[in-house]
């Protein structure tokens, strides 16, 4: 990619196909000269020259097809077949001619397809969706933490209120929404997400003022990395974690690499998974299962002090409470010694609670601003990532927020939100429900017990199925141990079995290897996309699944 | 402890154009509150046709899935976190894309990407097109905001290719080699062309040999060409607007290096709503854009509303050519009055803007010069115009006005203001007589006192702003 401009009169004919031939053939010419046949030698990388070739000009000739016939050719200008094949034709000729046109070095990796399991299985249970009458071998989806649970109080709420809603401070109408409103939100959503966090964390009083609000929580940890984190950083993470962090993080390299190389030099890096090791770079923290999956100080240490001896600089600590995949708590003292490491080696920490309001177990839950809230010192190094998709169950809204009260950050934050702020009507819509107080309260419980339920009885229908699962508190999920069914006992066997599950049995699971797990064999399990009818179908497919893997081995 | 990014100044908002949203948002006009207060003509928003689409709204409650009626699809509209959008919503958008164009080009609406306004559209697809250090040649004048939305995440250089008014400020092959000549020169990749048609500061629509010729140029360097589209419903008169999707169908070209950013922001003047558009005809390009769209992603609620109020077709045509009619309408009136008055402007047909040539007014013509006469222009003729300056433009004197964001009464307020500007540098010369002679005889001394007995107006402090919000962050 260092080169100058494409020069379309070079001899490179088909511009990109030709870097992989070539890496075909030298090794090849190698490899059957060394067996003496000089002929032989040069025949066949010729031959298979060819044939790349010939498959290349097939492929590019198919896509060239591709705009399906039943949808209106996207190019012709009246849509009249003739000018649509004189088009098509003249993209052929233009493409043996010249250099395809090049996109950056990001887009070409982000452009592949995402092999993650974790990606594919969600894809797969959205082409085949189960339904009970229309679909009824369709695939499970178990993959998306996704809270249907509760969704009847919203519509409810909506449908005596609506005119609240569309209009919130009576005399606002179109101009209010339409206009250009602040990009980190309205102030008065951010006094509704405020009070909200309040509720659903408990006694600690959130600044509205301090609050950033975005399109979703994505945006808001991408928004939080840019600013405390340059390229070549790195951040801890107690691992399992949300497979999602991964897709955050490809991106985020891209975009911090602006951070410290005005002109990097170009050919450095290659999009592939690998990135996230040479940009921004998750530490994992490894958990285990004889500790609950609960994190250690020692490990903590370990991971910092490996990262250091490779030359990282570490800037920070990143965690979910409640714990994504597990669904455990971080407790008091664990906080206040996540705080205290983070003091001693001077580096950031950002606690993603989207899941505070979805607790159900009987621990506590304890938010970092709780603990931050006696010391002063250490505000300005907590960083608080919150959303309404989990705890409100409305992901298509888009809202995130990042609470911080660092005023660079906050500022920093704020101006990076032009590129990812929320819609109008539905910050209009949510102050109004949110500032709903009865209904918020009502919901939470309801939605708590509801979650409580669901979850009791998903665990004890597992149970009887003989497979256990890890103690926890809050979430869409449990955490659910197969690893007596997984042969051999590594990721290998731990994927074999994914994929059973996702195309015999139809149910799609999330393995534990795309969550960075260090053991094989455990799986995230979403429960609140189902309902309680569904269970016995549920439990029968993996039981199914599990007992044709036992009597294999 | 934090990052580059973070305590850098690559958000540059330290230019005169952001000085002067900070001037109007410590004293915003208001007719009864604030009379003497800073006029905001420095925002491009189109206020023109609020009511009809207010009406639309309350006619079609189902339309938004909070009300009674609508409430049924309220399930599926709030669960929905697909970042290719619904499918309703990419629909409507490409078949309204198509109208604006005047039915003469398709779009597929596979190939609709969103992202959060024209903003996140253009950051969108310079990450997916340029390295960082990597430049695209941009016709000056241009968006100030061009500075920020395309450099600052992504690295991208901006090279301006020097246009001008002699030729009304037409695109030439000649500015276009030059410009791609000085980067070569000094060792800066150019990545591709990006250019604004409808023009935002000038209002102007590109003709067809233009943008033949701008297309030929990047098929020739095999260098990508970005159209951003998203004043193109705001044509009033001819000529009509002519997109690239357009041209490229007539012509002999590789589809793989064009992309059109467009937004709903200006057309329909839903700026709130953050609804701006990625369309490539570059397969990568879209699904690269989709992928990190989720950066971006408009609620599920506003893609409903949209998806339903731009599938009434009726409802459609209706605005658009109200729309037109109306910034026709206040497009004359506010040219017209200023030509009484001695100020020209550059003949346009497009945009909620016009580019008024103030040279005239200039002491010398520098850019000091300019930025003297647009100080006293906030301060004492209090409305907050953005200098041509800000916009790269080469020849000191022209300023951009926005004259879609206010109602009747305002502008009415703001053209009185600015003959008064025109009458007191009239005033000392009377005695020639001649346009000719205080022209070259240029005085920027207009106390606010002057004005004031001008005006009629006591002066009143800003006790309290109407507009809490930062000024920044309503920059458009």
């Amino acid at each position: 990619m260092s080169l100058p401009l494409p020069n379309p009169s070079k001899n490179k004919k088909k511009g990109t196909p030709e870097p992989p031939a070539m890496r075909l053939i030298v090794p090849l010419q190698g490899i059957v000269q060394g067996r003496g046949g000089l002929i032989l030698g040069s025949i066949i990388p010729c031959a298979l020259f060819y044939f790349f070739q010939l498959y290349l000009k097939k492929n590019r000739r198919r896509n060239n097809r591709q705009p399906p016939p039943d949808s209106p050719p996207t190019l012709s200008p009246t849509s009249s077949n003739a000018a649509d094949l004189q088009r098509s034709s003249s993209r052929l000729s233009l493409s043996a001619a010249r250099t395809p046109a090049r996109i950056s070095a990001r887009a070409s990796g982000l452009a592949a397809p995402n092999t993650s399991p974790y990606y594919v299985g969600s894809d797969r249970a959205r082409e085949d969706p189960y339904h009970e009458f229309d679909n009824p071998n369709g695939v499970i989806q178990v993959g998306l933490a996704e809270n249907r649970l509760s969704l009847d109080m919203i519509e409810k709420w909506i449908a005596e209120n609506w005119e609240l809603s569309m209009d919130s401070d009576g005399q606002l109408g179109i101009n209010g929404i339409a206009a250009y409103q602040p990009f980190d939100g309205i102030y008065s959503l951010k006094v509704a997400v405020a009070d909200f966090m309040s509720y659903v964390v408990g006694d600690v009083s959130f600044n509205p003022s301090q609050l950033v609000l975005t399109c979703g929580a994505t945006p808001a940890v991408e928004i939080l990395c840019f600013c405390l984190a340059d390229h070549g950083n790195a951040f801890l993470i107690p691992a399992p974690y949300y497979p999602g962090y991964i897709s955050y993080l490809t991106t985020l390299y891209v975009l911090t690499q602006i951070g410290s190389f005005p002109r990097p030099i170009k050919c450095v890096y290659s999009f592939d998974r690998d990135i996230v090791r040479t940009g921004v770079e998750l530490i994992p923290v490894h958990c285990r299962s004889s500790d609950d999956f609960t994190l250690s100080c020692t490990a903590l240490d370990q991971a910092y002090n490996s990262a250091r001896k490779r030359g990282l600089k570490v800037r920070g600590i990143l965690f979910s409470n409640p714990s994504n995949p597990v669904g455990n708590l971080l407790s008091r003292e664990t906080l206040h010694s996540i705080l205290d490491f983070a003091r001693e080696k001077n580096i950031h920490v950002i606690s993603d609670e989207i899941f505070a309001g979805s607790t159900y177990g009987s621990e506590e839950f304890v938010s970092m601003a709780e603990i931050v809230n006696s010391d002063d010192l250490d505000k300005s190094r907590v960083h608080i990532i919150y959303g309404l998709s989990k705890d409100l169950s409305i992901p298509g809204f888009r809202v995130g927020a990042i609470y911080t009260s660092n005023e660079d950050v906050l500022k920093a934050a704020k101006k990076l939100t032009r590129f990812s702020s929320i819609s109008a009507p539905t910050q209009h819509l949510l102050v109004s429900m949110l500032s709903d107080t009865k209904f918020i309260r009502e919901y939470t419980e309801i939605n708590r017990k509801r979650l409580r339920m669901m979850h009791d009885s998903f665990v004890a229908s597992l149970e009887r199925i003989g497979i256990k699962c890890a103690k926890s508190d809050g979430g869409l999920y449990c955490w659910v141990d197969m690893s007596a069914f997984i042969k051999p006992y590594n990721e290998k066997g731990e994927l074999e079995l994914w994929d059973k599950l996702l195309t015999v049995g139809k149910v799609n699971l999330t393995p534990g290897s795309a969550c960075h797990c260090v053991e094989p064999g455990w799986f995230r399990c979403c429960f609140t996309t189902l309902a309680e009818k569904d269970l016995p179908l549920v439990m029968k497919r993996i039981q199914t699944v599990c007992e044709s893997c036992k009597s294999s081995s | 402890m934090l990052s580059k990014m973070a305590t850098g100044n690559g958000h540059g908002e330290e230019s005169a154009y952001f000085d002067g949203w900070k001037a109007y948002a410590n004293n915003p006009f208001h007719p009864i509150n604030n009379p003497n207060g800073v006029i905001q003509m420095g925002l491009a928003e189109n206020q023109l046709c609020f009511d009809v689409v207010k009406d639309w709204i309350l006619k079609n409650p189902a339309a938004s899935i909070c009300t009674v009626e609508g409430v049924d699809s309220f399930q599926d509209i709030a669960l929905f976190q697909d970042y290719h959008g619904l499918a309703e919503f990419r629909k409507a958008v490409a078949r309204f894309m198509e109208k604006v164009r005047g039915d003469r080009v398709k779009f597929d609406p596979d190939r609709i990407v969103m992202s959060g306004g024209a903003t996140g559209a253009h950051e969108l697809v310079t990450f997916c097109l340029a390295d960082p250090g990597d430049a695209f040649l941009v016709p000056a004048p241009y968006y100030p905001g061009f500075d920020r939305d395309l450099r600052w995440r992504t690295g991208l250089q901006i090279v301006p290719v020097q246009c001008h008014s002699s030729n009304n400020y037409e695109v030439t092959r000649s500015a276009l080699e030059e410009a791609y000549e000085r980067a070569q020169e000094a060792n800066i990749r150019v990545k591709g062309v990006l250019i604004t048609n409808p023009s935002n500061p000038l209002g102007t629509v590109m003709d067809k040999d233009t943008l033949t010729s701008i297309l030929a140029f990047t098929q020739e360097k095999n260098i990508h060409l970005v159209c951003d589209e998203i004043y193109g419903a705001t044509v009033f008169k001819q000529p009509s607007f002519i997109s690239i999707s357009e041209i490229m169908t007539n012509q002999d070209c590789n589809p793989d290096l064009i992309h059109v950013v467009y937004s709903l922001s200006k057309d329909l003047g839903f700026p709130g709503f953050r609804v701006g558009i990625v369309y490539s005809y570059n397969d990568d390009v879209v699904h690269c854009a989709r992928k990190m769209s989720s950066f971006g992603l408009v609620s599920t609620q506003t893609q409903r509303l949209i998806a339903s109020m731009l599938s009434d077709e009726e409802f459609v045509d209706r605005f658009l050519a109200e729309s037109s009619q109306r910034l026709a309408a206040r497009h004359s009136v506010f040219t017209g009055r200023l030509k009484q008055v001695g100020i020209p402007c550059l003949a346009s047909n497009a945009g909620l803007f016009v580019w008024m040539d103030l040279r005239h007014l200039l002491k010398d013509p520098t850019v000091e010069a300019e930025l003297a006469l647009w100080h006293v222009i906030i301060s004492e003729v209090k409305i907050n115009v953005s200098a041509g300056s800000s916009f790269h433009c080469s020849e000191p004197g022209w300023f951009r006005v926005c004259i879609a964001n206010m109602d009747d009464e305002t502008m009415d307020v703001a053209l009185r203001r600015i003959r008064a500007l025109a009458a007191k540098k009239d005033m000392p010369n009377k005695a020639a007589g001649k346009r000719k002679c205080w022209q070259t005889n240029l005085q920027l001394r207009l106390s606010s006192r002057r004005l004031d007995d001008f005006m009629g107006i006591p002066q009143i402090g800003s006790p309290h702003s109407p507009m809490p919000q930062s000024p920044l962050v309503r920059a458009t």
